[in-house]
């Protein structure tokens, strides 16, 4: 994914900047909404202009909210715009749901460029667009210079649950297998690659994605089979594993060998001493799925979208309760835990 | 990965595993002197797939270890005041204080930023001409040639808001006080590679002699280890005591003879405190005379109180190797990576660290006994 070119054009402001009357309610802020954002999200919910959106739901819901303040705001494969809707979309997404709406609110620090927060609207356009997601309410704040960092957003979303969803991490069993979707560990390398000090030959890109539709096809063709589903976000794929290992008192083995991680991603990784199965990722996830049917799910993956590096990395066991064993590249094993504090910080 | 993967071929560990098996004929205790080294046996598992007879004993080798707490609060002192950034490598920040770590330091306002590289802090401080740029230079001889690089560098271009606050010790000094211990049996000895690589192999001669113990320069990879300690055992076997260079790809008999030279250029021997072991002589760097004014702990005036270490805290003894992270009462209870409560727990090289993440795999029978 390319950074997205300002190919729509701004509407013509009177600002460079974002100031603080931007953020007051008045004039500017409205101002600003008209122009900028109404107009670009357009749709017959957010057109009345509530407080509030009001949507149809019928059955169970799924619900999340996450807020973002990754920095730096613009990183190779991505912004924090596409991050903010791919990370709840996703979210949703793993509870088995059907993503329809998602609200969006910005705390923005005053001084933010004009041509920065359009470009940043741009991309959130657009990811709505390819996930089919539709934002029916937000929110604008500013904030002092020095009180934030450019910009931070929340995004909640909402969406109805798939009929034949049924994930819970008590439907996790001995002998089901773990699939990955992709390759690991790009997100956060990818961010690191910009932060200060550091430059590598070859540019690592984010891997943040929406996997709702992946998602949604899945379920319409393995439904519960699928046991649990969840994107390793903060704490990669090792912390969902262990998390699994804890809560279900079930072993978890891994083999390193059979985990997908990109060349470079991995010469990074090695170079400044992290572990690639703690790295953060955007546009993962992590399937937990029947025995009897792994392997034609992972056949079926390998043909959807953002899932054609999909690799099943190990299984659920009833030995070693409460603990993920990772069989090493050289035949060894050692015993994978939490991550404690943050192998990287601010990385979404 | 060329030049990585050749160095995990499961085959060839497999081989020397086996050969470890054919010649091993009773009890070795052998330490590798690097944290890098116990990082790399622990997660690759292989301390679980070499012959029980021989005991890797996690030796002193971990600079984020062996800061004496002190300097750790003198940093963090250093921090909180209002016109510093303080520069360090990641791993520091965790590291308790007597009071604080710097990472609890920053959450309360000060101003800490990690780097990778020295240099950036000289950048930093040429860009921010109204800040004092301090950077913490902690390390083994391999860390010792950037910061004193990052001297000579400031010291050209005629900065005057640069300096260092260093915590530079030498891994000589530390085998020999590991020898010089009654209670250590430790019988021979990984030197650690990329201490080699800088420094060469001159200075380890005269420990072979005097204590008359085997050394082999050995790299990190698990072919790497394996093949060090195959060598070790050989001899161990046949009685021989000599010097061998496992890592001699990357490792030059004279090491690197530029970064020797920059090394000196800046810096001068001295006593060091170490934390848990106590002050070895001659065991780390200063900067020399020329360079005082580089010298964060000449430059400012620091403010300290008492420092105590805590009284349950074994880590003296662990990093001599006398004891195992799991003989401590401590381990994984009281004393944790997220609540250290002394150093070999805190940086992911340090021995209690290492054992804490990567080992004790618990059947199911010990889990159901809980």
């Amino acid at each position: 994914m390319t950074r997205m070119s300002l190919n729509c054009p701004m509407p013509q402001m009177n600002y460079d900047i974002i100031t603080l009357g931007h953020g007051s309610g008045g004039l500017l802020t409205n101002r600003l909404l008209d122009q900028m954002i109404f107009d670009l999200f357009s749709n017959p919910i957010l057109d009345e202009r509530h407080d509030g959106a009001v949507i149809q739901a019928n059955g169970p819901i799924a619900f999340s909210t996450d807020s973002f303040v990754v920095s730096p705001i613009f990183f190779p494969g991505g912004n924090i715009g596409d991050l903010a809707v791919n990370g709840t979309v996703n979210d949703v997404a793993m509870c088995g749901a059907i993503p329809q709406y998602i609200s969006l609110s910005f705390i923005i620090e005053e001084g933010l460029k004009m041509t920065e927060f359009w470009e940043i609207l741009l991309s959130i356009k657009h990811t709505c667009d390819a996930a089919g997601v539709q934002v029916v309410t937000g929110d604008t704040k500013v904030v002092d210079k020095g009180k934030g960092d450019k910009i931070f957003i929340n995004t909640t979303g909402i969406g109805a649950m798939h009929p034949k969803a049924n994930i819970h991490i008590q439907n996790v069993q001995s002998g089901d297998k773990i699939i990955v979707s992709g390759h690991v560990a790009s997100h956060g390398m990818a961010i690191m690659s910009v932060r200060e000090g550091l430059s590598f030959e070859t540019e690592i890109e984010s891997d943040t994605a929406y996997l709702n539709h992946t998602i949604k096809t899945l379920l319409d063709e393995f439904g519960t089979d699928i046991h649990l589903l969840r994107d390793p976000t903060r704490g990669g794929v090792s912390t969902v594993l262990t998390e699994i290992a804890k809560v279900r008192s079930l072993g978890v083995e891994i083999i390193e060998n059979n985990i997908p991680i990109l060349k470079q991603v991995n010469a990074a990784c090695e170079l400044l001493g992290l572990d690639p199965l703690y790295v953060a990722n955007e546009g993962l996830f992590v399937a937990i799925v029947s025995n009897d049917q792994a392997e034609s799910f992972l056949h079926r993956l390998r043909q959807l979208e953002f899932g054609e590096h999909a690799a099943m990395i190990g299984e659920v066991v009833s030995d070693h309760p409460g603990q993920v064993l990772l069989k090493s590249a050289i035949g060894g094993r050692r015993v994978l835990n939490m991550l404690v504090g943050d192998q990287l910080p601010r990385i979404c | 990965m060329k030049y990585l993967s050749e160095y995990r071929d499961p085959h060839m560990v497999k081989e020397y595993i086996e050969e470890l098996n054919q010649i091993v004929t009773r009890q070795w205790k052998i330490m590798e002197v690097c944290g890098g080294q116990t990082h790399s046996l622990v997660r690759n598992g292989l301390l679980e797939m070499m012959p029980s007879q021989i005991e890797m004993i996690h030796g002193p080798g971990c600079p984020v270890c062996v800061t004496p707490l002190g300097l750790i609060d003198k940093a963090i002192y250093l921090a909180e005041q209002d016109n510093v950034i303080l520069c360090s490598f990641g791993d520091m920040l965790r590291v308790p204080g007597s009071e604080k770590s710097l990472l609890q330091a920053k959450a309360e306002g000060a101003e800490v930023r990690i780097l990778y590289s020295p240099l950036e802090a000289v950048k930093l401080a040429k860009e921010t001409p109204e800040k004092e740029i301090v950077f913490f230079a902690v390390g083994f001889e391999t860390t010792a040639p950037a910061n004193a690089l990052s001297v000579i560098h400031a010291d050209r271009l005629g900065l005057k808001n640069y300096s260092i606050l260093t915590a530079h010790v030498l891994v000589p000094p530390a085998i020999e006080a590991v020898m010089q211990d009654e209670e250590s049996h430790i019988q021979g000895f990984l030197a650690a590679g990329h201490v080699c690589t800088i420094m060469g192999m001159q200075e380890y001669y005269p420990l072979v002699d005097k204590y008359k113990i085997p050394i082999v320069v050995t790299g990190f990879e698990p072919v790497d280890l394996l093949q060090g300690i195959l060598m070790l055992v050989r001899q161990l076997e046949t009685g021989r005591t000599e010097l061998e260079n496992q890592y001699s790809r990357v490792v030059r008999e004279n090491g690197n003879p530029k970064a020797i030279e920059t090394i000196l250029q800046a810096f001068e021997i001295t006593d060091r405190e170490w934390r848990g072991i106590g002050t070895i002589p001659e065991s780390g760097y200063q900067l020399r005379e020329n360079y005082a004014s580089y010298d964060a702990n000449r430059k400012f005036d620091i403010q300290q109180g008492e420092v105590s270490e805590s009284e349950i805290c074994i880590a003296g003894e662990i990093l001599k190797g006398i004891k195992k992270p799991k003989a401590c009462s401590a381990f994984g209870k009281e004393c944790t990576p997220e609540h250290p409560l002394g150093a070999p727990m805190v940086s992911s090289e340090g021995a209690c660290a290492a054992y804490y993440h990567f080992s004790a795999i618990t059947s199911s029978e010990s889990i159901a006994s809980k």
